[in-house]
C-alpha cells in the first residue's frame, strides 16, 4: 500500500514538474513582450550564470567567490572572437565558454585542495588576478574603455533590435540550463550531493572527491562562460565590470536569494535582482541625503530580508513547504562542505596521560 | 612483540603492517604496530578507550597518513594511498561515529555505494534512471540488515542503531574482500546485536573481517584471533580464550582506563 502511495506521489511530482517546465518556457517566450527586451536578455543570461554557480554552491557545497573570472573572461573572449573573425554569435559564445573552461582547470586544481571559506578565498584571489590582467592588457580588452562594438552576426540576419536578438539568444541559454539539469539528474549529480553531505564518507565508498570537484567546477565555469558570452554579445560591449568582484558577489546573491540547490531558485533570484536593479536605476530613486543611488543598497536590503526570513531562499522555501505538506521531510538544509573529516576528528581520542 | 610477520610476510596475510606508527603533535596514538591479519579470519582489535584502535583503522583505510612504517594489502604496498583508492582495492569500512548522508534516502545510500564499484559516477550526461539497475540489489542489502521497510526515508530520520545497520549495508554494498567494522554493535539493543553478529557470521564467507568491538560476547562469538592494544601498542595477540586469561590484559582493562 505504501508502494502505491509513493507511486502516486511520483506521478504527481512528475506532472507538477512538467507544468513547471512548460510554465517556465512560456514565461521565457513571453518575456520580451512583458518587459523591456534588453532587460529580458539580461535576466536570461544572469539566470544561466546563477544556475551555473548553483551547481557548485547548492549541489556540491562549494562557494566560489570568483565566478566573475569565467563570466568576464568569456565576455571578452566572445567579443574578441566576434570582432576578429566575424563568426556567427553562437559560435563566438560557444568559443567563449570553452575559454572559460580552460581557465577553470588550473584554478579548480588549486582551489579544490581547500574547503569552506578558504575555497572561496582562493577563487576570489584568482578572479582578482584575472581582473588586473584584463585591466592591464588593454590592447586586447580595451582596458577601462572596455571592448566596444561587438557585432551580433547570424548569417546576415538583422539582430540589432533587442526584441529579435532575445529570441536568437534564448536557445543558447536554454541549452545551458538543460545541461545543468542533466548534470544534476545524473549519476554524477548523485555523487556531487553525496560529496556535499559527507566528503569523507564519499571517499570511503571509492569516489575520488577532488576529481569530482574539479569536474563540476569546470562544467560550472563553462556554463558561466556561455552566460557571460551571451551577455557581452547582447550588450555589444564587454567591460571591466564583468570581471570585477562585485559580479561574483552579485551571482552569489542571486543564487542564495532564490534558494541554493534548487536550479529554479537561481532563475528566480536572477530575475528578481535584474528587475529590481533595472527598476531602481531607471526610476531614479535616490536614497537619503548621502545621495546613495540605490541598486546595490536596495538589492542588499532585499537580500538581507530574504536570508533572515526564508533561509532556503524564495524557491527553496516554496518547494520545502510543498514537499513537507506531502510527507514528513526532516528539517535539514543544504550546507557548505567543510565538515571536519574523520582524520580531523581523530586526535580528539587520547588516552589518559 | 609478536614476530609472526617476518618481512616478506606469509602468503596468507591479507593485511600486514610493519612498524606502523602515527603521532599527533608529539602524542603517539599508534606505536610501531606489527599486525598481520590472515585471509578469511575474523580478527578483533580490542583494548581500552584510547588504545589506538580507531587510529589504526584510519591508517589502514588511508584516512590518516602514517608517521612511519608500512602497510601491505595482499602483498601490495598501500602506505599513503588515498581512501578512495584503498576502497577500490576491496577494503570497505564502517565508521564508529555514524557517518552518513543525512538527506539521502536509504535506497539512495546503497545505490551510491553500489555505484562506487562502477565507473558510472563520472557520467554527467546520462540520466540517473540508470541507477534503477541497482534497485533490486539495494533492496536485498537493506533487507539483510533489517531496514527494507525504511528504504524511502532519509537517513537523518533513523534511530542510532538503525544508522549502524545502514553503515553495515553500505560496507557490504562494496562487496569487499576485506571488511573493517568499527564498533558495529555500539548503541544497539540486544536483538540488534544478535542480528548483527548473525549477519557478520553470514557475510564472512570469502571475506576477511577486522573488527573493533567493546562487547566481549560479540568478540567471543565471532573472532578467530584477537589483538589487544594498549597505549598504541600491541599488548598481546591470540585466540579469544588465550587472550582473555592473560594477566596483562586483565590489568589493562581493570587497572587502566575502565572499558565502559
Amino acid at each position: 500500500m505504501t508502494a502505491l502511495v509513493f507511486r502516486k506521489l511520483g506521478a504527481m511530482s512528475r506532472l507538477w514538474r512538467l507544468v513547471a517546465v512548460l510554465g517556465g518556457l512560456l514565461i521565457a517566450l513571453a518575456l520580451p513582450w512583458l518587459i523591456y527586451p534588453p532587460v529580458a536578455m539580461d535576466i536570461v543570461a544572469w539566470a544561466l550564470f546563477a544556475v551555473a554557480l548553483d551547481l557548485l554552491l547548492g549541489f556540491t557545497g562549494l562557494l566560489s567567490f570568483g565566478h566573475a573570472a569565467f563570466w568576464g573572461t568569456a565576455a571578452y573572449a566572445a567579443g574578441t572572437i566576434a570582432i576578429k573573425t566575424g563568426a556567427p554569435f553562437p559560435v563566438a559564445v560557444a568559443g567563449a565558454a570553452l575559454v572559460a573552461m580552460v581557465l577553470a582547470v588550473p584554478i579548480a586544481l588549486l582551489a579544490v585542495r581547500r574547503t569552506g571559506i578558504y575555497f572561496a578565498m582562493v577563487t576570489l584571489a584568482f578572479a582578482q588576478m584575472v581582473y588586473y590582467l584584463a585591466n592591464q592588457w588593454s590592447s586586447l580588452t580595451g582596458g577601462e574603455n572596455g571592448l566596444q562594438g561587438i557585432p551580433k552576426n547570424l548569417f546576415g540576419l538583422d539582430l540589432s533590435d533587442p526584441f529579435y536578438f532575445y529570441y536568437a539568444g534564448l536557445p543558447i541559454a536554454l541549452i545551458g540550463l538543460l545541461i545543468a539539469w542533466r548534470v544534476v539528474h545524473s549519476p554524477f549529480g548523485r555523487v556531487l550531493v553525496a560529496i556535499r553531505e559527507n566528503p569523507a564518507r564519499s571517499r570511503s565508498l571509492g569516489f575520488p572527491v577532488d576529481r569530482y570537484k574539479v569536474m563540476i567546477f569546470v562544467i560550472s565555469a563553462g556554463l558561466s562562460g556561455l552566460a557571460g558570452g551571451l551577455y557581452a554579445i547582447s550588450h555589444g560591449f564587454a567591460s571591466l565590470q564583468e570581471v570585477y568582484w562585485t559580479t561574483s558577489g552579485k551571482v552569489v546573491i542571486m543564487t542564495v536569494l532564490g534558494g541554493i540547490g534548487t536550479l529554479w531558485g537561481s532563475v528566480i533570484g536572477a530575475a528578481l535582482i535584474v528587475q529590481v536593479e533595472d527598476y531602481v536605476a531607471t526610476s531614479g530613486i535616490h536614497l537619503g541625503p548621502l545621495n546613495i543611488t540605490g541598486p546595490g543598497l536596495i538589492t542588499g536590503l532585499i537580500f538581507v530580508g530574504v536570508v533572515l526570513l526564508f533561509r532556503r531562499g524564495v524557491w527553496g522555501t516554496i518547494a520545502h513547504l510543498v514537499r513537507s505538506r506531502r510527507r514528513g521531510v526532516p528539517d535539514v538544509e543544504p550546507h557548505l562542505s567543510g565538515t571536519p573529516s574523520v582524520a580531523e576528528r581523530e586526535p580528539a581520542v587520547a588516552p589518559k596521560s | 612483540m609478536d614476530p609472526s610477520n617476518a618481512p616478506g610476510g606469509d602468503s596468507g596475510a591479507v593485511i600486514a603492517t610493519t612498524g606502523l606508527s602515527k603521532s599527533f603533535r608529539g602524542f603517539t596514538a599508534v606505536d610501531r604496530v606489527d599486525l598481520t591479519v590472515s585471509e578469511g579470519d575474523v580478527h578483533a582489535l580490542v583494548g581500552p578507550n584510547g588504545a589506538g584502535k580507531t587510529t589504526l583503522f584510519n591508517l589502514l583505510t588511508g584516512f590518516l597518513k602514517p608517521s612511519a612504517g608500512q602497510i601491505r594489502l595482499g602483498g601490495r604496498d598501500i602506505t599513503g594511498s588515498s581512501p578512495e583508492r584503498i576502497a577500490r582495492l576491496g577494503v570497505a569500512r564502517s565508521f564508529q561515529i555514524t557517518n552518513l548522508f543525512e538527506q539521502l534516502t536509504l535506497q539512495q545510500h546503497v545505490e551510491l555505494a553500489l555505484m562506487g564499484t562502477t565507473k558510472l559516477g563520472h557520467r554527467f550526461w546520462v540520466s540517473d534512471r540508470v541507477l534503477t539497475r541497482f534497485r533490486d540489489r539495494a533492496g536485498e542489502l537493506l533487507d539483510e540488515v533489517g531496514l527494507a521497510r525504511q528504504r524511502n526515508v532519509p537517513a537523518g530520520t533513523l534511530a542510532y542503531g538503525q544508522k549502524r545497520a545502514l553503515e553495515l549495508a553500505l560496507a557490504l554494498a562494496l562487496d569487499p574482500a576485506v571488511l573493517l567494522l568499527d564498533e558495529p554493535t555500539a548503541g544497539m539493543g540486544m536483538e540488534d546485536v544478535e542480528r548483527t553478529v548473525e549477519l557478520v557470521r553470514r557475510i564472512r564467507t570469502n571475506r576477511t573481517v577486522v573488527l573493533v568491538e567493546h562487547n566481549m560476547s560479540v568478540v567471543a562469538g565471532l573472532a578467530d584471533r584477537v589483538t589487544v592494544l594498549q597505549f598504541g601498542r600491541i599488548l598481546t595477540e591470540g585466540r579469544y580464550d588465550e587472550v582473555r586469561n592473560d594477566p596483562r590484559v586483565i590489568e589493562a582493562y581493570l587497572g587502566g582506563e575502565s572499558a565502559a
